[in-house]
């Protein structure tokens, strides 16, 4: 901040100097300065990624012997077809997208209803049952790893993908009702007060009437949860052993190890792993910025 | 009308699923975990109760306690680092052109798996054809390090990445909170007469005190449970050094096949966790009269 007021001086009286209208020089300058600053942050956090999709188009060779900053010579898009075809990464990816899915909705829904009952019904004991959900929060899930493995091992549920999309549910049920939270709060009790003298049954409430109305934050939580599901690890790695059941991150994770010197390959697999999510934060950057935002703001 | 909001029944089934889920799958492990870590256990063969005899092992365990240091110099570089960010975030939030973009780029790296994060740093560490050393070679540093096969650098190779990584994630966070101050109470401090640094520091920090002792919790545990990324990257070498306790607790577990002692530390990881959330929460709480 210290280019803001170079001089260092503690300003008395009026503060005319600091204010946009006059605008001086040096306020100028810091605002160039801060300006080069954050677009520097900006180049340092995407060059990495466009650094990963140069590479994912070069040969071997170009990798090896160019600069690592030169441009493909003849993009070769056949990287991407190879690894698409040669391994399981199709199926991954098939895999990624179903468990994601199949969590997301039963996470989404699950929460809704929690949510519901805690906000606007009344009862003894919602808060105790709400405080059980956001400790939830901050318990590390490798101290959960072992007694999972081993009582999915008991169950038969080990090396399947039930195991999977459940332990995804009950870890994001806490955030997911974190951001549900504050929108259900907010709510004008109004409506169901007069849905209640029409005489609708509690279930028409939740299901015909609240929960559309939370559909934009319903979004918002399903898009974190979405990523999060999308790059999970160390279930899948621990609890998955069939090739035919892994998801995309612990796939790739294995795939990679067949390419240790074709960049081009590793690349490309890497591209295909993230090309959903950048995908949709393109088109939906805002609701995720908002759901970052929203989900972790209010502890 | 209180008849059909209070309906015992509905309650219990909307509540009910979810419940039953949280509880066998967090809460009952992690009573678990603790109960496991009082056994010798293969994962496989017979329980034997040995008492606290883990611990006690694990009190004495040179590598463990190599493994949390390092956790803790993660949770200290991730705390420190969010001062970085700050910083970022109130220039960000002063009316800066591009403001919103600036912000959604830097949240790029955050939405990829930190698999796919691992294995772009590799390449970006590589010894010889990596971005860094032939930027390094070119700018005249003839011998540059193998960063991630060295023992000194490993560690500091990795916290790079993890700054890297959540950037856009603390960014977004205070300039939210930022952005939630009054514009009015700027103004006034300006016209006041004080100086962009002292509304910072005065004005603008206090107001989002509690933000920012959320996200010290998040850093702090966050970093004291690490792993995908280390786990990727190095495995926790070369030669431990960047083993970090979640990594170790994995390692003795699933290549060890030492459940039991494994259960220990993961039991151990818990109740540092839940200490230092406590600790943070309760030595940052004389602040929150300020909201």
């Amino acid at each position: 901040m210290e280019t803001v007021k170079p001089d260092g001086a503690p300003r008395i009286g009026n503060g005319l100097d600091t204010k946009l209208v006059s605008k001086p020089i040096v306020n100028r300058l810091a605002y160039g300065i801060m300006y080069v600053f954050l677009v520097l942050v900006a180049v340092f956090q995407i060059f990495p990624i466009i650094w990963l999709f140069l590479f994912s188009l070069k040969s071997s060779q170009e990798v090896f012997n160019m600069s690592p900053f030169s441009l493909p010579e003849n993009p070769k898009w056949e990287n991407y077809a190879k690894v698409w075809t040669e391994g399981n990464i199709s199926l991954y990816f098939i895999n990624s997208v179903t468990y994601t899915l199949a969590a997301v909705i039963l996470t989404v829904v699950l929460a809704s209803m929690v949510t519901f009952a805690i906000t606007r019904m009344h009862w003894k004991g919602n808060r105790l049952v709400l405080g059980l959900f956001m400790v939830g929060l901050m318990i590390p899930v490798h101290s959960t790893l072992i007694p999972l493995f081993s009582t999915f091992t008991n169950t038969n549920l080990i090396d399947n993908p039930i195991s999977i999309i459940l332990t995804y549910t009950a870890f994001n049920l806490p955030i997911t009702i974190m951001i549900l939270l504050g929108f259900y709060e907010a709510l004008p009790r109004e409506v169901e007060e007069a849905a209640v003298m029409d005489g609708a049954s509690i279930h028409h409430i939740f299901f015909k009437i609240t929960l559309p109305m939370t559909m934009p934050v319903m979004a918002t939580a399903a898009i974190i949860n979405m990523i999060y599901n999308w790059n999970e690890f160390v279930f899948v790695n621990t609890f998955i052993s069939s090739d035919s059941f892994k998801t995309l991150t612990v796939g790739i994770q294995n795939f990679i190890g067949q390419y240790t010197t074709d960049w081009g390959a590793i690349g490309a697999t890497l591209v295909i792993s993230i090309l959903p999510i950048l995908i949709a934060f393109l088109i939906l950057s805002n609701r995720i910025v908002e759901g970052i935002a929203s989900g972790s703001v209010k502890g | 009308m209180n008849k059909v909001l209070s309906n015992k029944k509905v309650i219990a089934l909307y509540i009910t699923p979810a419940l039953f889920l949280v509880l066998t799958l967090i809460y009952v492990p992690i009573i678990q975990t603790g109960y496991y870590g009082l056994m010798k256990w293969n994962g496989i063969g017979e329980m034997d109760f040995i008492g606290l005899k883990n611990y006690k092992v694990l009190m004495k365990d040179a590598l463990f306690w190599k493994s949390a240091l390092h956790s803790f110099s993660l949770a200290l570089f991730s705390a420190l680092s969010l001062i970085g960010y700050l910083f970022i975030s109130i220039i960000l939030a002063s009316k800066i052109k591009g403001a919103d973009l600036l912000r959604k780029i830097y949240l790029i790296p955050m939405l990829l798996a930190s698999v796919a994060i691992a294995q772009l740093w590799m390449k970006i560490y590589h010894p010889s054809n990596g971005m860094l050393n032939t930027v390094l070679v070119a700018i005249g540093i003839e011998d540059p390090p193998a960063w991630l096969a060295d023992a000194n650098l490993a560690l500091y190779a990795i916290i790079i990445p993890i700054i890297w990584q959540y950037a856009g994630f603390y960014i977004l966070i205070y300039y939210a909170a930022l952005k939630n101050i009054p514009e009015s109470l700027v103004e006034a401090a300006r016209i006041d007469g004080a100086s962009p640094l002292q509304i910072a520091l005065k004005i603008k920090l206090p107001l989002i005190m509690n933000v920012i002792k959320v996200t010290i919790v998040l850093a702090v545990v966050g970093s004291l449970k690490y792993f995908d990324l280390i786990y990727v990257m190095t495995g926790g070498g070369p030669n431990g050094a960047s083993e970090v306790m979640a990594s170790y607790m994995y390692q003795k577990a699933f290549k060890g096949f030492d459940f039991g002692y494994a259960s220990a530390i993961g039991f151990f990881l818990l109740v540092i966790c839940l200490v230092v959330t406590y600790i943070i929460r309760r030595y940052t709480a004389a602040n929150k009269d300020i909201y």
